[in-house]
């Protein structure tokens, strides 16, 4: 793709802010990119429309969510808009809380949010109202866990479905990456291979 | 013609064009010299089949080079990839539809034992489902590396025991019939 312009994408992301008010927040910007988050996710579909019909954001390149553990609210979307006439990117968040867990689609507004959002809802378990065929699409139909929140472990869980598919924990024997230098603790050797331990 | 020298009394002199040898040494070398794979490429070590499939590291000079993707014309299964936890259910459908005698190769690590991807979408080895005959190391192994695999596999076909005592149809320790479920390997 071109070069992104910084000039352009922060006078754009200004644009989105004067047009929203106080359903956007304050612009971050960090090395050319620009950030907005969504304060209200009942008006994700709003926000989002302003960025596509009137700032010309016609392609949306990624939705994801990322679980911050901990926090309150704990999950978070992140869409990333891109526009083909400006070439300018702009980052929308949005925070959603554990309890009630769903966002409104976008399906109508970008076709390709349809696969990205059954993705989120396959691995983080955010709903996502209006979506035409929400289902898993990386796990199967009746899985009972969401695979990529941080309190499941990479391992995975025992399950069985009948005629469907079974898991069962793998053994990691120590950690996600196994070295043989020194006889210390795998979480010393390697800090990234901690094994998680929830409070249950 | 076969390899031991007890199973062909063959004198030119006297036989002429006539070799006298056991049906079971007979079928066995049929057998091994034409043990058509089905190819269950499910990932990066398909494109090292692939290329073991053509023309520098020809399996054709093994007779395999018939990849039959119909598992009733094969009768040889390749592994060759990861195997989900999503996918098992096909690949094992697949096996239980090929004819026997039937074998199996699991090509690679990750349908040896689940390979880098220990976690928890993906089958920790193929032999938790079916049973293995020939297990190839390598991330992806190199074509040669199968070719000695597939050797290793018609040494074994041709040294099995004889057909009618039930030797050649229980070449391998059957799983049991609901091997998907409870019946793992841990």
């Amino acid at each position: 793709m071109t070069q992104p312009n910084p000039k352009t994408a922060r006078s754009l992301a200004e644009a989105l802010q004067k047009a929203c008010g106080d359903l956007v927040s304050e612009i971050v910007e960090f090395r050319g990119e620009c950030s907005l988050t969504i304060l209200d996710k009942s008006k994700v579909h709003e926000v989002c429309q302003v960025a596509r019909d009137t700032l010309h954001f016609d392609m949306l390149t990624d939705v994801s969510s990322v679980d911050h553990y901990g926090d309150d609210p704990r999950f978070e979307v992140v869409y990333e808009l891109y526009g083909m006439e400006h070439h300018a990117y702009l980052r929308l968040k949005v925070r959603v809380e554990e309890e009630s867990c769903e966002l409104p689609s976008v399906t109508s507004l970008w076709r390709t949010a349809d696969w990205h959002e059954r993705e989120i809802y396959d691995m983080m378990g955010i709903r996502f109202s209006g979506h035409p065929d929400l289902r898993r699409i990386l796990m199967w139909e009746g899985y009972p866990y969401f695979p990529l929140r941080k309190d499941f472990p990479l391992e995975g869980k025992p399950t069985d479905l009948p005629e469907t598919a079974f898991t069962d924990r793998a053994p990691l024997e120590g950690g996600p990456f196994v070295t043989t230098a020194g006889k210390q603790n795998v979480s010393q050797r390697e800090p990234r291979a901690k094994a998680f331990e929830p409070e249950d | 013609m076969t390899s031991s020298q007890t199973e062909v009394g063959y004198n030119t002199k006297i036989e002429g064009d006539v070799i006298v040898t056991k049906v079971d040494a007979v079928l066995n070398w049929f057998r091994k010299n034409s043990l058509w794979p089905m190819p269950m490429g499910l990932a990066c070590c398909a494109i090292e089949l692939m290329a073991a499939g053509s023309s520098r590291f020809d399996i054709a000079r093994f007779g395999a080079e018939v990849m039959r993707f119909s598992p009733r014309q094969s009768d040889l299964m390749i592994v060759a990839g990861t195997v989900t936890y999503k996918m098992a259910l096909a690949v094992r459908r697949i096996y239980d539809q090929m004819a026997e005698p039937k074998w199996v190769i699991a090509m690679g690590a990750c349908a040896s034992t689940g390979g880098m991807y220990r976690s928890y979408a993906v089958l920790q080895g193929v032999d938790r489902i079916i049973p293995v005959n020939v297990y190839v190391a390598g991330c992806p192994p190199r074509p040669e590396a199968l070719l000695d695999a597939l050797m290793k596999l018609q040494n074994n076909v041709v040294s099995k025991q004889p057909l009618f005592q039930g030797g050649i149809l229980n070449n391998h320790k059957r799983p049991q019939p609901d091997a998907m479920a409870g019946q793992r390997v841990s």
